[in-house]
């Protein structure tokens, strides 16, 4: 056995062995900082998949805002969790999902193994036109010029999903701030980690963004970083989430996807398609479209994080 | 046995467990955690398939990469979903609770 195998075959075990105890601990809390420990497991397998690209969002989003989200849902809930426990499911039925369940996973282990040889690829067609993209990596051309659809639509999917988490606030909070996501039992170091960390962490983020043009990273990466900071004062106490009625809160959301909406109506005259970028233009085009994205889904996704209106409008 | 199949049977398996969870779990909000462990393993099913292509100097296939790129983030904002209708349902309950 070589050492790289060997490498990938700890990694394994302990990817597995993370999953076994987010199902089966027997409260949420230790549940929800395995999947973290998950998440970040599963950054280092993406390294092993030669994906550094997602191995950055997988870091970001996968270990780092979800498991926010869920902690912060988690010391919510505590108060239920008691009573739910005792409608857990007979023995019974566990073992008959727990067969079905081990059926699936065989299925698709079948399938893995029976892949066919030669794989099929994409990568000598996407590596043939980048110069005409004029971006290095791959990937990003992937995302904002061959399926620039794709990325277009999923920014309208975040607005969406912000739309329906906003539409949960009562009637009488509508337009006002999420409630504080301060934490009670906070000390000086958080205090100063919230003042300390977001200087580099804002720099950082937009350094991603930049770099992912010809390098591993880009602008969801990048924003959600960016995010991460912003979630980090207002959980350190240092601001307040803001009202989400104000014009300039609805503007920031919407920039990102409206500009790229704009660029791929201009395509249309320009380039004679919709979201095609006219020649020499389109890394400039691809840049721009990237930045406004960026402000954007970093936006989007700390409100995400703040959830719905709980405060009454202030006058 | 290449360390790439080796990841692409984890993966079948992280599918397996996390159906499990969210079958089983009586909390709505472990069954969320339980569905992102399920789709952080069909994601690295995309990652195994784009590894497998690698070509033209490039470490894997870039389309399923990216496709994966688009689904952790989206997954993200409907996970943020699921725990915001959760907390309302919460809040509505215990309201109905102490009308009654």
């Amino acid at each position: 056995m070589t050492f790289a195998l060997a490498v990938d075959c700890g990694l394994v075990v302990l990817v597995l062995g993370m999953a076994i105890w987010t199902i089966a601990a027997r409260t949420t809390f230790p549940a929800v900082a395995g999947f973290v420990a998950y998440g970040l497991l599963l950054t280092l397998v993406w390294m092993r998949l030669a994906a550094p690209d997602v191995a950055l969002t997988e870091a970001a989003i996968g270990g780092g805002l979800t498991g926010v989200l869920l902690l912060g849902a988690t010391s919510r809930l505590r108060a239920t969790a008691q009573s739910a426990a005792a409608e857990r499911p007979s023995a019974p039925f566990r073992l008959i999902v727990a067969g079905l369940c081990t059926l699936i996973s065989a299925a698709i282990a079948a399938v893995v193994l029976l892949l066919p040889d030669p794989a099929p690829t994409l990568a000598p067609e996407a590596g043939a036109k980048l110069s005409l993209t004029g971006v290095g990596n791959a990937v990003t051309a992937v995302l904002l010029a061959y399926r620039a659809l794709d990325t277009l639509l999923e920014s309208a999917v975040l607005l969406l999903a912000l739309v329906g988490v906003w539409s949960l606030a009562p009637d009488r909070f509508w337009g006002g701030a999420p409630r504080s996501l301060a934490l009670r039992y906070r000390d000086g170091s958080l205090s100063l980690l919230g003042q300390v960390l977001p200087p580099i962490g804002i720099v950082l983020g937009v350094y991603i963004v930049w770099v992912g043009a010809d390098a591993p990273g880009g602008k969801f990466q990048g924003a959600t970083i960016i995010a991460a900071m912003w979630v980090l004062t207002m959980m350190a106490g240092l601001q307040n989430p803001p009202e989400l009625g104000r014009a300039w809160v609805r503007l920031i959301l919407v920039a990102g996807a409206a500009f790229f909406l704009a660029a791929g109506i201009a395509g249309f005259w320009l380039a004679g398609a919709f979201l095609a970028y006219p020649p020499g233009f389109a890394k400039p085009l691809i840049v721009a479209i990237e930045a406004a994205l960026t402000l954007s889904v970093a936006a989007t996704l700390g409100l995400l994080v703040a959830g719905p209106s709980a405060r009454p409008v202030r006058t | 046995m290449s360390g790439t199949t080796l990841f692409g049977l984890c993966a079948a398996v992280l599918v397996g467990l996390g159906l499990y969870g969210v079958i089983v779990h009586p909390q709505v909000l472990r069954r969320v955690v339980a569905f992102n462990l399920l789709g952080a393993g069909a994601f690295l099913l995309f990652g195994v398939v784009a590894r497998r292509g690698a070509e033209a100097g490039m470490g894997g296939d870039p389309v399923p990469q990216a496709l994966v790129i688009t689904g952790i983030v989206v997954a993200f904002s409907a996970t943020a979903l699921a725990v915001g209708l959760l907390l309302r349902l919460r809040a509505v309950r215990a309201a109905e609770d102490a009308d009654r």
